[in-house]
Formats: C-alpha cells, sequence, structure tokens
C-alpha cells in the first residue's frame, strides 16, 4: 500500500492548506525520485548527485529563507515538514539538505554582506552551487571552540590552515563555509566564518570511507594548506563559537523533524509486514508481542509529532531557544533509533535485507544520535539549563 | 493561448473505503481527497501548450463542495492562473446535470481550448467532456493520447481497440484527455507559496436537471481468493485440471 | 410494449462483437416491457448493408444503414446527429450504445442533443415502468453502484463483454437511411485508422488475458506471456504500469487504473505483485491464476489460484500444457 505517513492524533488539522501540500507534494517527490534508488545508493555507498536538480527545483534547498534570494520563503512547520519527508527516504538525503540549507545558507543569509548574500544565495538555491559546513576537527568533535584551524590576516586578505572532518558534501561542494580561529588558538572569541570556494589552491577533499552508516552521503575530511583568500572572503557579522552553534540550531531543528520521518517510515513498514505475515496460522500482527512493539512505536512518534509542531510555531513566533532545540533533537533521534531497531527485529529475517528501510534507518540513525551535538552533548545543555551548572 | 481546465476532487482510490450509513455513499472519514487522476494529465497538458506556444492563461473550473478549494489550489500551485469554484454539493452523479453548469460558466469567454480528463476516478463516467462540447456546440476529441497545435488547428491521436485513430479539428474545441500524453508535474514549493496569491472566484452552479441517480451503492462480494495450487512447475498440471474441471474456463 | 433502440457499431465494414451486444440489449429490454421493435442503426462506408442483416440475428427488428463514403470511418458530429434524430423520432423507451472506445465518445453527445440521462459503462440492467435500473462499477471498480434513470429514452452504455450477445433470430427489415448531418460539414474529422498488430486480440474482447510485470525482468521475457496468450489462441496480452512506463509494452496494454478495465473469463497474472492501482483494471475478471516467486505477493490473496515458484520454469509448463489440451478439443 502506499506511504500516507502516520497521524494518530490528527496532526494535520493543525497544519494549514500550506503546510499540507507542502509535505504532500515533498512526500509525493520522494515516492518517485527517491525510493527506487535509495537502496541500491546506499549499498554501493555512494550519494545519489542526479537528484540535486530535481530537489533544487522542488524548492527544498534553503525552503525557510526569503522569496528575495530566490528561496521559497516557508515557515518553519513548513521546513520541518519537508525534513521529515526527505528523511522518511534516507538520512543521508536529508544530511544533504540540512547542510545545504541550515549550514551553508544560513550563515550567508544571517552573517554575510549583501553582495554575499546576492552572489550565493540564488545559486545554492538552485543547486548550482553545493556548499559544506567545516567546523569540526579530527581532535575536536563536541567542543568545537577548542578548534585549531587558523585564518590569518595577510595584506591581500587571508590563508587559512587546518584539517576538518566529517565534512557532510564535503567532496561534491563547490563553496565551503569553513570556521577558523583568526586569533590565538585558544581564543574562541577569534573564531570568524570564512566563504571558501573549494577549487582554490590549497583546498582538498577526501571520502572517508568504510562507513557502515550514511552510506548514501558523502561524508569527508578536509585539508587546508595555506588557503589564500580575498579580504571579502569573511563573514562580516560572524564572531566567536555562537556563530556556528546558531547555524547548528537550524540545522538540529530540522534533524527533530527527520528523525520522525525515519521512524514514521519504519513503523508503517512494519505495521504493513505485521498485516501480511502469516505465522502459525495468523498475521504476526495479532500476537501481543508484536503488538506492544507497535503500540510503544505509535506512541513514542505521536509525542514526538506534537513536540516538533509546537517548536515550530515557537521558532516561527521568533522565541525559540537552543535549549528547547537540544529537547526535540535529543529526544526524537533516541526514539527514532528504537522504533528503527524494533522494527528491524518485527521483520524477522527480511529486515536484514536491504529492499526493507528499517535496518538502513537504523544504521543511519546512529550517525544522527551522534551528530549535531551527541545525545548526551544535548543531556548535558539541558541539565546546564535547568540546574545552572555547566557539567561538560 | 486561453484554456480552461475542468477538474474534479475524488477520493483517492488507493484507500481503503466503506459505504456510509445511507447506502449510497462513501464513508468520508477517513477519505483523502485529489484532483482526479485525468484531469492531473489535463492540466499538465494546458500548461505545457503555453509553455510552448507563449504566454496566455490557464483558468482551473471545479464543480462541488467548499473543500475543493484546496484541490484548486493545487492546481494553482502547478501553475495555473486563477480558479473558478462552482458550488454544489452534493454533486450529482447526472454528468448531463453538471454539464449544464459548467457549459453556462464557460460561454462566451473566449477560451481557445477546454479541456477535461477522459474520466473521473469516482464515477467512471466519462460524460462530462462530450456533453459540454455538445451544449456549447463546439467541436469535441475525447480520448486523446497525442496532440499537436498549429494555425488554429489541431491534430490529435486515439486509441481504439487494436487500432490508433487521428483526428484533426479546428480552434476553439473541447478536448478529453487520456494517459500517456503528458505525466503531471509536481507542484515546486514557490509554487505552492504563489498559489496563496493567485485568485479562486465561488459562485453557484447553475445545474441542469438531475435524471440519472443513485439508488445504492455496494462493495463487491469479497474475492475468496488465496488457494496456492502448488510451488514450481510441477504445480502446472494440477493448475490446469482445475480450469478445466472446476473453474470450466479451458 | 416500448420500442429500444441499439446503435450497432461497424469497423472495416463489419459489425463489431459489441454490435450484437447492444442489439442483445435492446431486444431484452423491448420483451421485458412487453415485446416492442428493436430498431438498429449502422453507420459506415459503402457496402455495409450487405452485412446489416446479421443484426436481425441478434433481435432486431429493423436495420437502419446510413452508407456514405465519407463514413467509411468514425465522425461524431455525423453519427451522433444521426443517432439522436432517429431516437427522438423513433419515440424509444431506451436506447443501447457499447462503451467501446467509439460508443464512449459517441453516447454522451447523443445524449446531450437529446438532453436525457446516460449510464455509461453497465454491466447490468432492468427495465421497470418507471426507471431504467443498471448497474455501474466506480471508484475503479472497488464498488458497484445502482444507477435510477428516468426520463426517455433512456440511454446506456454497455461495458464490452458484461452484456452477452443472444442470438434470438428475427426477420430483421434493413432500410437505408441518410446521416441527419451532411458529413462535409464535419469540423472534426478522422483522416487516418492504423490497425495494431492484427494477431493480437483486443483486451477488451478477449476470454483470456495473461498479463507480465516487473517479474519478467527484461522486455524480451515478455515472449514466454506471449506463447501462453498464443497456447490459449483466444487471449489478449496485458501488461502492467511498471512496465510500461519502463517501455517493455505499449501503454495501450496497461491494465489498470488508469489503463484498460478488463473482465475476462480468465485473467493470468505472470510475475505481478498485485498493486493495487493495477487490480483495479481486473479485479471483476471471473478466474484469476497468479504465478510469482514471492507467496507473500498481494496477488495472491485475490487469485483464485496461484502456483509459487519462479516465472520462468513454471510458465513454459503451462505453455506446453495449454497447447496440449488445446489440441485435445
Amino acid at each position: 500500500m502506499a506511504y500516507t505517513g502516520v497521524d494518530f492524533y490528527h496532526m494535520d488539522g493543525l497544519l494549514s492548506e500550506e503546510e499540507r501540500a507542502v509535505r504532500d507534494t515533498v512526500r509525493a517527490w520522494v515516492d518517485e525520485h527517491l525510493m527506487p534508488i535509495i537502496g541500491e545508493c546506499y549499498i554501493e555507498g555512494r550519494f545519489p548527485k542526479q537528484i540535486i536538480p530535481g530537489l533544487a527545483e522542488l524548492g527544498v534547498l534553503g525552503a525557510n529563507l526569503p522569496e528575495e534570494y530566490g528561496c521559497a520563503g516557508l515557515n518553519n512547520v513548513a521546513y520541518g515538514l519537508i525534513m521529515q519527508e526527505l528523511e522518511r527516504g534516507d538520512s543521508g538525503i536529508r544530511s544533504f539538505a540540512s547542510v545545504q540549507g541550515a549550514l551553508v545558507m544560513y550563515p550567508i543569509y544571517s552573517m554575510g554582506s549583501d553582495e554575499q548574500k546576492q552572489h550565493w544565495l540564488p545559486r545554492l538555491a538552485q543547486g548550482k552551487e553545493i556548499g559544506c559546513f567545516g567546523l569540526t576537527e579530527p581532535d575536536f568533535g563536541s567542543n568545537p571552540s577548542g578548534m585549531i584551524t587558523t585564518a590569518k590576516e595577510t595584506k591581500d586578505g587571508w590563508v587559512l590552515n587546518g584539517v576538518k572532518m566529517w565534512i557532510t558534501n564535503g567532496s561534491q561542494a563547490t563553496v565551503a563555509i569553513i570556521w577558523a580561529k583568526t586569533g590565538a588558538v585558544d581564543d574562541p572569541k577569534s573564531i570568524r566564518g570564512f566563504i571558501v570556494p573549494t577549487a582554490t589552491k590549497g583546498y582538498t577533499a577526501k571520502d572517508q570511507k568504510g562507513k557502515l552508516s550514511l552510506r548514501a552521503s558523502d561524508t569527508s575530511e578536509i585539508h587546508l594548506e595555506d588557503v589564500r583568500l580575498p579580504k571579502d572572503a569573511i563573514l562580516p557579522k560572524s564572531g566567536g563559537i555562537k556563530s556556528p552553534l546558531s547555524c547548528l540550531t537550524q540545522a538540529r531543528y530540522g534533524i527533530s523533524w527527520g528523525a520522525i520521518g525515519a521512524a514514521m517510515a519504519c513503523y508503517d513498514e512494519a505495521l504493513q509486514y505485521a498485516r501480511q505475515r502469516i505465522m502459525f496460522g495468523k498475521p504476526i500482527g495479532a500476537t501481543q508481542i508484536q503488538q506492544v512493539r507497535l503500540a510503544d512505536m505509535l506512541a513514542e512518534i505521536t509525542k514526538a509529532q506534537l513536540l516538533c509542531h509546537q517548536l515550530g510555531r515557537l521558532k516561527d513566533a521568533g522565541t525559540m531557544t537552543p535549549q528547547q532545540v537540544s529537547l526535540a533533537k535529543r529526544n526524537n533521534v533516541s526514539m527514532a533509533c528504537d522504533i528503527a531497531r524494533e522494527a528491524r527485529r518485527l521483520l524477522g529475517a527480511n529486515g536484514i535485507l536491504a529492499e526493507y528501510h528499517s535496518m538502513r534507518h537504523m544504521a543511519n540513525l546512529e550517525s544522527v544520535y551522534t551528530y549535531e551535538g551527541t545525545h548526551d552533548m544535548h543531556s548535558l545543555i539541558l541539565g546546564q539549563e535547568v540546574t545552572g551548572h555547566a557539567a561538560f | 493561448m486561453k484554456i480552461a481546465v475542468c477538474l474534479k476532487r475524488v477520493p483517492d482510490t488507493e484507500m481503503r473505503f466503506a459505504v456510509a450509513p445511507d447506502g449510497k455513499s462513501l464513508d468520508a472519514s477517513g477519505l483523502k481527497f485529489d484532483i482526479s487522476d485525468f484531469d492531473g494529465y489535463a492540466v499538465e497538458v494546458a500548461l505545457r501548450l503555453n509553455e510552448q506556444h507563449g504566454p496566455g492563461e490557464v483558468v482551473a473550473v471545479a464543480l462541488g463542495p467548499d473543500a475543493l478549494q484546496e484541490t484548486l489550489r493545487k492546481a494553482l500551485s502547478m501553475g495555473v492562473d486563477r480558479g473558478v469554484h462552482l458550488k454544489a454539493d452534493p454533486v450529482p452523479f447526472d454528468g448531463l446535470s453538471i454539464a449544464h453548469a459548467l457549459a453556462a460558466e464557460l460561454k462566451d469567454q473566449g477560451f481557445d481550448l477546454i479541456l477535461f480528463g477522459r474520466v473521473a476516478t469516482d464515477t467512471g463516467n466519462g460524460t462530462v467532456g462530450p456533453m459540454t462540447a455538445a451544449l456549447l456546440g463546439l467541436p469535441c476529441v475525447t480520448a486523446i493520447s497525442k496532440l499537436d497545435l498549429s494555425g488554429g488547428q489541431g491534430t490529435a491521436q486515439r486509441e481504439l481497440e487494436g487500432a490508433t485513430e487521428t483526428v484533426t479539428f479546428p480552434l476553439p474545441a473541447v478536448l478529453t484527455i487520456d494517459e500517456g500524453i503528458a505525466r503531471p508535474r509536481l507542484p515546486s514549493l514557490k509554487g505552492i507559496m504563489a498559489a496563496k496569491k493567485k485568485p479562486v472566484e465561488s459562485k453557484s452552479a447553475a445545474l441542469g436537471t438531475v435524471q440519472l441517480t443513485v439508488d445504492k451503492l455496494e462493495l463487491p462480494p469479497e474475492r475468496t481468493g488465496g488457494r496456492i495450487v502448488g510451488e514450481g512447475p510441477d504445480a502446472v498440471p494440477e493448475l490446469v485440471r482445475l480450469l478445466h474441471d472446476e473453474a470450466k474456463v479451458l | 410494449m416500448a420500442d429500444c433502440f441499439a446503435f450497432a457499431e461497424f469497423r472495416a465494414g463489419a459489425p463489431r462483437k459489441v454490435a450484437f451486444e447492444t442489439v442483445s440489449a435492446a431486444r431484452k429490454a423491448a420483451d421485458a416491457t412487453g415485446g416492442g421493435t428493436v430498431t438498429a442503426l449502422c453507420i459506415g462506408g459503402a457496402g455495409i448493408a450487405a452485412r446489416a442483416g446479421e443484426l436481425g440475428r441478434y433481435g432486431a427488428d429493423r436495420v437502419l444503414v446510413v452508407e456514405h463514403p465519407d463514413l467509411a470511418r468514425y465522425s461524431p458530429e455525423v453519427f451522433a446527429a444521426t443517432a439522436a434524430a432517429r431516437l427522438k423520432t423513433g419515440a424509444c423507451r431506451a436506447g443501447f450504445f457499447s462503451a467501446s472506445a467509439e460508443g464512449r465518445d459517441l453516447a454522451p453527445r447523443v445524449a446531450a442533443a437529446l438532453n436525457v440521462g446516460l449510464a455509461s459503462d453497465v454491466t447490468s440492467f432492468e427495465v421497470t415502468p418507471e426507471a431504467l435500473i443498471a448497474r455501474h462499477p466506480v471508484y475503479v471498480g472497488k464498488a458497484i453502484a445502482t444507477l435510477r434513470l428516468t426520463g426517455t429514452p433512456a440511454l446506456v452504455s454497455l461495458r464490452p463483454g458484461a452484456v452477452t450477445a443472444v442470438e434470438q433470430a428475427r426477420s430483421a427489415q434493413v432500410e437505408s437511411a441518410r446521416p441527419a448531418l451532411d458529413p462535409a460539414a464535419a469540423q472534426v474529422k478522422v483522416t487516418d485508422l492504423v490497425q495494431r498488430a492484427a494477431t493480437r486480440m483486443d483486451l477488451g474482447e478477449a476470454p483470456v488475458v495473461v498479463s507480465g510485470g516487473r517479474g519478467l525482468k527484461a522486455a524480451e521475457n515478455f515472449k514466454l506471456v506471449e506463447d501462453l496468450a498464443a497456447a490459449f489462441g483466444n487471449a489478449a496480452v496485458g501488461a502492467t504500469r511498471a512496465v510500461t512506463d519502463d517501455g517493455w509494452r505499449p501503454s495501450s496494454d496497461q491494465i489498470g487504473q488508469t489503463g484498460r478495465l478488463v473482465s475476462p473469463a480468465l485473467y493470468v497474472a505472470v510475475g505481478i505483485s498485485g498493486a493495487i492501482q493495477h487490480l483495479a483494471g481486473m479485479r471483476t475478471a471471473k478466474v484469476i491464476v497468479a504465478i510469482n516467486r514471492d507467496k507473500d505477493a498481494p496477488i495472491f490473496k485475490l487469485a483464485d489460484y496461484g502456483i509459487v515458484g519462479d516465472l520462468f520454469e513454471v510458465v513454459p509448463r503451462l505453455t506446453e500444457a495449454i497447447k496440449r489440451i488445446r489440441s485435445e478439443q
């Protein structure tokens, strides 16, 4: 049966007509263009680059940025629904859209000059330029403030040196937003953002091989060796660790919705299977153990949907806090990991095959659990928020 | 070109459904609605014609309850310029009654083409298009699978049983669209946003007398299927025996 | 006593099977109302009069023949005007058309011209004093509607094959008639008619349909399906949307929600999983056989008989078995 989502508490009634239309359109696009190829791409370990023009034409790149920059100008609930439907397809595809929109277009939009915005945003929205976000380093993951990539000022501009790791879109990007310290290596206040065309001499990217998760995604190491940039490569309004963190808040918001999409996909697959699979003369959906699994999944999905809906309305009202996003990202990704695993188990032996989706989601979600602030980091963000003590 | 596309809001036939307590209609709970499949092809044809032949206007006309405004918005988000909602609740089963209302609306508006889907996926009647054409006194070609226009004339292909027919006709004309001619585009998200600002006019429908009604709606008797005769080629003799002796179809 | 009308479809100078169906239906309707005159109308090119008498075998009392060189091919305006004129002057209780490709085009035009209702694609009907009651599949065959047609004449188009042509011979009086509209005045002109592979039976007429789906893996493998159809001798070949979308088969072969809806006596589904939109096109077949290697394929729930196995082994065996049975018949 065709995928029709999960809506036990009639959340559709809380959405506007446009929000529903956006959700339905992206769902139909994923059905037509992504579902037929994703299993194969995942096994082969490649990102399906050929869908980029289609994604761009659909308007999902930077969808919540204003129309004047060639973007769709959607509200944040609609943006969240886009991420939900993309991740129902695959976390790697949603990661592509998160990076392009929240981690590349957003910093240019919020911290860039008018010239930078006019030049880069329309091109990124059209998929003519592909971006990546260089924050994480081999020794600085959960603690990005400690980064050692430097940007030294010269008479003509800047020269960047350093290594970034775990960079989504790193190898296929035409432009990178690189975060580097312009001052001393122990001075996080000197962190600034730079727009780095990847063809610039000294920028090399290397695919990180051997992944067992997010296989349909480009994950790369980036080496910056005396990368010389003009003065206007800097994002003028960037400054301090809060700059890249503000981008991460945007991305984490989208991920909170995305995880629900993956969970919904796994639940739907498990439910259809439970109805059809006969064992001991009846469908396995008629047995108590599988019913408990399904009931648990449905409850977690429903809770997460309500969580994100309110989060989206807060974001549209301008009052959303990063800690509120931490709660959602932490909860939703964790529950999605559990749902994917339980769905895999319900599917029995069939559940290990790539023609079923749950195990792929299960593997992907381990990366989603770890990136954009690990589950544990978000625990501490919330802990600090409510107790006042930083326990990092 | 100025093109009108008449479309219908129908239940998504992929859903499970049940008959309503009145025994004559579907139980609306749990139903999702969308543009009827063939009407979607007609919208796509209209949009492509204007992309090919230069700027023009595409108007979507739909008859039905207020809820169909969402269906009209979908057409607008695909690129249709404006919508006309002829209010009618319920929608009569009688295609001629609907055709009267459409003809009254479309008359004298200078449309070069009026497009319909070949058949609505709810009623399965396939009558409103040619009936509307007859009431408007316009040439009509139904079930077209290929279309070319040039210089005020059109050439179309129609699939018959075992044959393909080529037909020529002058404009203005009414055409009903079959499958195979164009896959409907998905609306872009910008299209969805732009649709909010496009005008939709709402007016009452001047329905004709209803002469065809539904007495009863029933689900077909459940086929008692599910009998696996056997596995592999060795099951063939038993299958053939059953087809001959039991089913008597050989 | 009610007079009834039947439009008898001709093609290439000969009556099609559906012509006998509409005449039989008109005969049934006339007899149900105390016995009236059944008038059949046929329109075509020069020479069709020679075959017109055959309609008497199915119950026509009177056959009006409109022969015109410009009407060898369908002309919607002329056919519609002529049928409407005859229905009007004939004071008929009911008029029957086929829901063939031509009939689906013709019948609505006639209904609009007469300002009467039309029950289209009907699978069965009864005539009562107050109304004509007809059954018609709706929601792509997922439900059946019982319709009530009021007004006179009550117009019906019949799903091909749903109403059996019954021989009940009358000595039909064949009369020559003129078209109600000058063919030269027609604006819509059929300029060409290309028959597709004449060896293939039409999906709507064949008693047996053998269909292939994705399980066949490649376009060339459709030969297995064609061989099985040939073994039956009276079978047409169908396809699922998946394989027509991929170009393995022409889209006119597609059976499904947006393709052909068929009701054969026997439907054999080869390598077809049973997506809902395909089932919509064939679920009304009398007997369904499925061959698929996946025992959980949804088609097995609908099929009367199924074989779980590799179609590349099963189908050739079945073809041999059918050939043998046919040669003994």
